[in-house]
């Protein structure tokens, strides 16, 4: 588990992080969102003893991360895949990754299998690796010592769609086996499909946190309709406020089930009716950060 | 029948089953320090050429030097003139290539002391150091006897016992002040050329100095580092006052700001 209390980081003139505090639950995948800028970033490389906080504290089942006796077994951490000697191959740096852990060097082929790179690919330097390559290679070089805890800052970046249905299972599957994982991605849609619980940030305070149920929820519901400008009205005359998008959905806070009766007593005929899941995270994302965005993007 | 109940033992209900692994072994950290400093392409080409070139320089005394020069000494001095310029950039590049090319991100992670990883590549690097100047030696003996074999003339083993770890000395503070350099810019090319700069231009600044400041004239010698490296190099020291110099010099350029460098190399943030 991980356990953020009260993490501040500043620095000259402006607070990265505020004030936050938060946990990742093993056996689940934890989305930490945010724009950029928000402070993501500047929390994980607190979490893994990079940046001093100050003041808080962050640990991994109630331990400081810097004293943990030897961290690669407990924690794998990716937090840039490009932050590796460039002319080092993919197989040496795995390999000095293994020596420093003290793990036997038949896990370096294993891992590398593992992330499907080839042994070609892996003799090669990191150099000439493309970022999804990369990528690969710090999933492999974080789950080297086959670690309960994994902190990841953008894992899915740069990776083709089979690389991202990949690695979505691959994380699943580590957190069904109760592992504790702490994901960080601007690609919503990723965080959506894997996450179970989220952590929103903006500013580098935390907007919003909890299951990705309960928070999506809160996101209301999409209706189509053959008349949507009827619906609209129908909903507004009922004390609903709602939004008709520009697409020809309208959008409320009211869940399915009264927004569904106010149709039929109005005996308007509905196209589509759920909680507005699919977008869902996108919108709320952007309604939760629209103070903090740079484009100022209306909630 | 009377039952004992014994009450569940009240240690780890609820906090979860940690492996105890044992902390890593600093040896094992200088080893990995050892095998990061030639596993790249950059590192492996200078541990190369430190071989080829020391080998060549012997050779080319063999070839070019005039009898007299058939010594132990000139061909030990000449293989270990290549390592003069090379070990100091060994020595930068095991410290700052984990901010320039930012592996201190993983390099940091797996050892959260970063004292420890500083010190294990001083040890590395003082391993290099010994390793290549004894290279220096063993090419500087094979040359001599295969020299004057061929030049005709009996072997002359003219290096003393005080003057070989003077020349060990001097390839260390060599690597020393390229250390320093890298712990304190933390940047490849910045300590390259910091390392130019206080070998090549700083000296000629002091000795300007001195001719035209006569109160600086007794100090230059106390403040510039390369008045006692010449003397190392020839194995010339041997009064007290020399090596009160080299003193002065080492706390001057090594000691002093490697301790503010690990300083605030202990405190700044890994990117």
């Amino acid at each position: 588990m991980i356990t953020v209390e009260s993490l501040t980081r500043r620095y000259a003139g402006f607070t990265a992080v505020d004030n936050v505090s938060f946990t990742a639950q093993p056996g689940r995948v934890t989305g930490f969102l945010g724009p950029n800028g928000a402070g993501k970033s500047t929390t994980m490389r607190v979490m893994v003893g990079l940046t001093a906080p100050t003041s808080g504290s962050a640990t991994i089942d109630g331990v400081r991360f810097a004293d943990l006796p030897n961290p690669g077994l407990e924690v794998g951490v990716l937090l840039d895949a490009s932050a590796q000697h460039a002319g080092r191959t993919g197989h040496e740096i795995l390999t000095v990754a293994a020596d420093t852990m003290g793990l036997p060097r038949t896990r370096v082929a294993e891992m590398i299998e593992l992330v499907s790179l080839t042994p070609t690919e892996a003799k090669r330097r990191v150099r000439n690796y493309s970022l999804g390559m990369r990528q690969r290679l710090g999933i492999a070089t974080a789950l080297l010592g086959d670690p309960k805890v994994l902190i990841l800052d953008e894992p899915a970046n740069g990776l083709d769609p089979a690389g991202i249905r990949w690695m979505r299972d691959l994380l699943r599957g580590y957190a069904n086996q109760g592992g504790t994982l702490l994901l960080s991605s601007h690609l919503l849609h990723e965080i959506e499909v894997i996450a179970d619980d989220l952590v929103v940030i903006g500013n580098g305070k935390i907007v919003a946190s909890g299951t990705k149920d309960e928070l999506l929820a809160a996101a209301g519901t999409l209706a189509r309709s053959t008349s949507p400008r009827d619906l609209a009205d129908a909903l507004q005359q009922a004390g609903i406020p709602s939004t008709l998008a520009g697409d020809g959905s309208v959008r409320t806070d009211a869940d399915p089930a009264r927004v569904g009766a106010v149709a039929r007593s109005a005996g308007i005929t509905l196209t589509e009716l759920r909680s507005a899941e699919g977008a869902g995270l996108e919108d709320m994302f952007l309604s939760l950060t629209a103070d903090t965005q740079r484009e100022g993007v209306a909630a | 029948m009377t039952a004992t109940i014994v009450p569940p033992a009240t240690t780890t209900e609820g906090a979860q089953v940690r492996r105890t692994a044992p902390p890593i072994p600093i040896t094992r950290i200088v080893t990995v320090e050892l095998r990061k400093m030639f596993n790249t392409r950059s590192g492996f080409w200078m541990l190369v050429s430190i071989g080829v070139l020391s080998v060549i320089s012997a050779g080319s005394v063999l070839i070019f030097a005039p009898d007299s020069d058939v010594t132990y000494e000139s061909f030990t001095r000449a293989s270990g003139f290549p390592m003069s310029v090379i070990l100091p950039m060994i020595a930068i590049l095991a410290v700052t290539s984990e901010w320039s090319q930012r592996s201190g991100l993983t390099t940091f992670t797996l050892v959260p002391s970063r004292g420890r990883v500083i010190g294990a590549k001083a040890i590395a690097t003082l391993l290099v150091g010994l390793g290549s100047v004894a290279v220096a030696f063993a090419v500087g003996a094979v040359a001599n006897v295969a020299g004057s074999a061929l030049a005709g003339v009996d072997a002359v083993w003219d290096i003393s016992m005080s003057m070989a770890p003077q020349l060990v000395l001097f390839n260390l503070i060599g690597m020393a002040i390229g250390f320093t350099l890298g712990v304190v810019l933390r940047n490849s090319a910045g300590a390259i050329v910091g390392y130019f700069v206080v070998s090549l231009v700083l000296p000629g600044i002091l000795v300007l100095l001195a001719q035209v400041r006569p109160w600086f004239e007794d100090l230059q010698p106390w403040i510039d580092w390369n008045e006692t490296q010449v003397a190392l190099l020839e194995g010339a020291m041997d009064t007290g006052e020399e090596w009160a110099m080299l003193g002065s010099t080492t706390i001057i350029w090594i000691v002093i700001p490697l301790l503010v460098g690990l300083l605030s190399l202990r405190r700044s943030e890994v990117k």
